[in-house]
């Protein structure tokens, strides 16, 4: 379809595939749930009714982006989808910290542009063409060296947008800061479109490259995964704690998408289909799961008026509906059987097996194979966040008055919850279906089903049968309950907690950064804990007026990466300084010779 | 065996069997410690007449206790009880092994664990977050050594079906052998030590000691409940000794039902000698600090890496 352009000349033109169809359907389905809950959220904030007109763009955009059929109408909704979340980044303007968190949003996604614009021209001037379908047709005559560049660009490009390692630091800044519903779409949403450019540049613009094409994207991906759920798990506030899981499981994505792209440089077939499937899948899940907890954190926000961890506890008693929702979001995000993020993992694992045991080089078949190490630590060390996340939270009782007097959030923010809540355990139960849908849209997708109805087979012989393990679980579980009651009936009584005799205080219950305790220690050599502790004694004596103990993470990222970058550009400029003194003279001197160096050169 | 009422049969047969038989692994494992220790020692069915006492007994709950303090055990034994339908124990295949394979087992055993240790977060006790905390640190490091070991004997086997490896194995005798075989072997044996908390990683025989984390997590449990949790823990440490034992000696195996009595008999015998290992290294060795777990597991993770880099490499 196309459509007239913004300039004459220029034409829009759009194409719905597969993929496109699969990514719309996210950004759909996700995006009604949202915008009912934020229906019900938004309403008693005064900013809402301006924010809503660019919610709504904000979700056009979006699918603009999977529908966009050639590389102008992609950068005119890929630049509008990130300059009007910017804007939705920014609706607590007051806020100083919002809008520091908004100026690094938007240098990092600008930056992320400017590299995709990079490998689009480069694309452009190898095939003559900006239109998809030309860049498609015309992969082959890519030679493997200018391939290599486009990729490293677009990985650069659309991984900062994706939220990979170490192209991160703006994710946990922008999406805690933005409303709920907001970071719902962009955590759950906005950050996949990173991962659609990437399938689109490897499997479709680009031609089968070299084997660590796909090996590099596997290594960028266990470390997103692994040190996303590390530092999520030092975190204490909420969101803040969410959107690093974002992080993580966008890295559990890109190692399916690397597994797929080894295996399809060494031509097989089978195997790239399960890791495609799987990275898909997952894409599908996170969206599912980690809109439902952003939505659950701004349940607690506006019920309990804070999402600081260190400040709830025991809201499980006063706000039960958001709690359940909250427990299965969860249990689906630590990959707990038989919910959604258990049945994209296990896809995971089983394609990187696969791929182990298909290639033939050594050196190949080790890295799947190891890989299943840091995928196994990180959906260990998630679980470990959320029971940290939900316990502290929701579980023991109220560490403040704040969340003493929390309140239960309203229908519609309820109602998108529970949707939420029963798609987790839909696409755990109904993965096998899912799978067929996926490898229906996406060709490259489709691995050969199963004769056992409902359930998921791949060829290193996994099987996985959800309805069925779910079956047996939910028979087991009450035979636990009911077997016991052969023996006769029991007694309750409600006693008060044990505290070693004296009297139950909130200040006794684990506290969050006490929960993560010995992970960050055991972690210390990669997330850095810094302890500080200030004696301050009485004047002229040597008793303690006041101690102050101040523990964080030392920002590994921002320091080494991105502060030696901040000090050579800040060096660069000061060079350029020297010639921008402001005097006119000099800027007529520099015409002068401009124009001199010029007539030279033309002679 | 295709017909559904049989497969019930047998799974009814088999969870019967390993429910019943895992409190007396630990009255072994007590005895023979004892012996060892040189000491007499508890009845063997002590631990059965303990458990039998508490699922009697009246439940005293916490008042700040939720419902997932009252459902935790459900799920719990739920789930290690769905685990000992995914082992082969005496017949293979085993009675899930068309619906799950090792992968979803790990998987299962990550469902106790989350729902148990937000139990122990449930009633606000600081013992409670002690054990929970330290649970699923330990976890973290033992999951990926477990996998890793998994994945080891797979590759080799050609998939992840417990049943499919056992088989492989079964079928070819000498490579059990293999170097990588018995790396990978080392590197599960720690996992599990890890995963039942047995020393030198946690002590079940205390829940004084400070450095506890599955006593920690069920303290304010009490009864009925307990001794559900309990039993269920009684099964997940049967299970994953029938684990080891299906992944690295699964000979004996009945695949007839004419070779069921001698493949009972060999599983017995079996239990007894890793029973006895068990023993040994709790008789010989101290519990570490919670700090020092890391190297124990770091090694095991290292041992499993050892093991696919013998395979893939040297083949």
């Amino acid at each position: 379809m196309t459509l007239p352009g913004p300039l004459p000349g220029i034409a829009l033109t759009w194409q719905v595939d597969g993929l496109s169809i699969f990514f719309g359907l996210v950004i759909a389905t996700i995006s009604i749930v949202t915008s009912v809950y934020a229906v019900g959220h938004g309403r008693h904030q005064h900013s809402f009714r301006g924010s809503a007109a660019l919610y709504a763009a904000f979700i056009i955009s979006m699918l603009a982006v999977v529908v966009a059929a050639d590389a102008f109408t992609f950068l005119l909704a890929w630049e509008t989808m990130s300059l009007v979340s910017f804007a939705l980044v920014l609706t607590e303007h007051h806020r100083e910290s919002v809008r520091q968190a908004g100026w690094v949003y938007l240098t990092m996604t600008h930056t992320a542009t400017a590299f995709i614009v990079a490998a689009f021209l480069l694309l452009a001037r190898e095939t003559g063409s900006l239109a998809f379908a030309d860049w498609t047709a015309r992969a082959a005559m890519l030679d493997s060296g200018t391939a290599s560049l486009i990729l490293a660009f677009g990985l650069v490009g659309f991984g900062t947008k994706a939220g990979m390692i170490p192209l991160h630091v703006w994710l946990p800044r922008a999406h805690p800061v933005a409303p709920a519903h907001v970071s719902a779409l962009m955590s759950g949403v906005m950050i996949k479109l990173g991962i659609y450019g990437l399938v689109r540049l490897s499997f479709e613009w680009l031609p089968v490259g070299p084997a660590w094409w796909g090996a590099l994207i596997l290594a960028l991906g266990a470390a997103s995964a692994v040190l996303g759920v590390l530092y999520a798990l030092m975190q204490h506030d909420l969101k803040r704690l969410l959107a690093y899981h974002s992080v993580e499981n966008i890295g559990i994505i890109l190692i399916g998408l690397g597994t797929a792209l080894v295996a399809r440089s060494l031509e097989l077939g089978a195997v790239v289909a399960i890791a495609l499937a799987a990275a898909l899948f997952h894409v599908a899940n996170h969206a599912t799961f980690k809109a439902l907890l952003f939505m659950g954190a701004g349940a607690i926000d506006s019920g309990a008026g804070t999402r600081e961890l260190e400040r709830l506890g025991g809201l499980l008693r006063r706000m039960p509906f958001t709690g359940l929702c909250f427990l299965i979001g969860s249990a689906a995000i630590a990959g707990l059987p038989p919910l959604n993020g258990f049945a994209s993992e296990w896809l995971t694992y089983q394609s990187l097996l696969s791929l182990g045991r298909a290639a033939l080089e050594p050196q190949i078949a080790l890295a799947p194979l190891l890989a299943v190490g840091a995928l196994a630590l990180t959906t260990a060390l998630a679980l470990a966040c959320f029971v940290k996340a939900f316990g502290v939270a929701f579980l023991g009782i109220p560490r403040s008055a704040h969340a003493t007097a929390a309140k239960e959030v309203g229908p519609l923010e309820r109602v998108a919850m529970a949707t939420l809540a029963v798609a987790c355990v839909a696409l755990g139960l109904g993965a096998a279906p899912v799978a067929s849908l996926i490898g229906a849209l996406v060709p490259a997708a489709a691995f050969s089903a199963d004769s056992v109805a409902l359930g998921l087979a791949t060829p290193v012989a996994g099987r996985l049968v959800a309805p069925g393990l779910a079956t047996t679980l939910i028979v087991l579980g009450a035979l636990a309950v009911a077997v016991p009651r052969i023996l006769g009936p029991i007694r309750t009584r409600v006693v008060s907690t044990w505290a070693c005799g004296i009297e139950l205080h909130p200040i006794n219950e684990y506290t969050s950064v006490a929960f993560a305790k010995p992970i960050r220690l055991m972690f210390r050599d990669i997330v850095r804990p810094v302890r500080e502790i200030g004696v301050v004694h009485r004047a002229g004596t040597r008793f303690v007026a006041s101690v102050h103990y101040h523990s964080y993470i030392a920002p590994v990222f921002e320091r080494y990466v991105y502060g030696a970058i901040t000090t050579g550009l800040v060096a660069v400029a000061q060079v350029v300084r020297r010639a921008q003194n402001g005097s006119l003279q000099t800027y007529l001197a520099y015409l002068f010779a401009a124009v001199l160096i010029a007539l030279v050169l033309a002679r | 065996m295709s017909e559904p009422i049989s497969m019930l049969g047998i799974a009814s047969a088999q969870l019967a069997l390993i429910v019943a038989l895992a409190p007396g692994v630990n009255g072994v494992v007590k005895r023979l410690k004892a012996i060892l220790q040189g000491r007499r020692g508890p009845p063997l069915l002590q631990s059965y007449f303990d458990l039998i006492k508490l699922l009697r007994k009246d439940v005293a709950l916490s008042e700040h206790a939720s419902p997932v303090f009252l459902w935790a055990p459900a799920v719990y034994a739920a789930a290690f009880a769905t685990t000992a339908l995914l082992v082969p124990v005496l017949w293979s295949p085993a009675p899930l092994a068309g619906w799950a394979d090792a992968i979803a087992l790990v998987g299962l055993l990550a469902l106790a664990r989350f729902a148990l240790s937000l139990a122990g977060l449930d009633t606000a006790s600081a013992f409670g977050g002690m054990g929970s905390s330290r649970e699923v640190a330990i976890a973290a490091l033992a999951e990926p050594a477990l996998l890793l070991a998994i994945v080891a004997v797979a590759w080799r086997s050609g998939g992840t079906d417990i049943s499919g490896m056992s088989g492989w194995l079964v079928a070819h005798g000498a490579a059990a052998l293999a170097p990588s075989q018995l790396l990978a072997a080392g590197a599960l044996l720690i996992a599990v030590i890890a995963e039942t908390g047995r020393v030198p990683v946690d002590n079940p025989d205390t829940h004084l000691e400070l450095t506890m984390a599955h006593e920690g997590m069920v303290l304010e449990y009490s009864g009925r409940l307990l001794g559900v949790l309990l039993w269920a823990s009684a099964v997940k440490q049967l299970v994953l000794f029938s684990l080891v034992i299906a992944l690295f000696a699964p000979f004996g195996l009945a695949f007839t039902s004419a070779e069921v009595p001698f493949a009972l008999a060999a599983f017995v015998l079996k239990l007894g000698a890793l029973a006895l290992l068990i023993a040994l290294i709790e008789s010989s060795s101290a519990k570490l600090r919670i700090l020092k777990i890391p190297e124990l597991l770091g090694a095991a993770a290292a041992l499993a890496t050892l093991a696919l880099i013998a395979e893939v490499v040297v083949g």
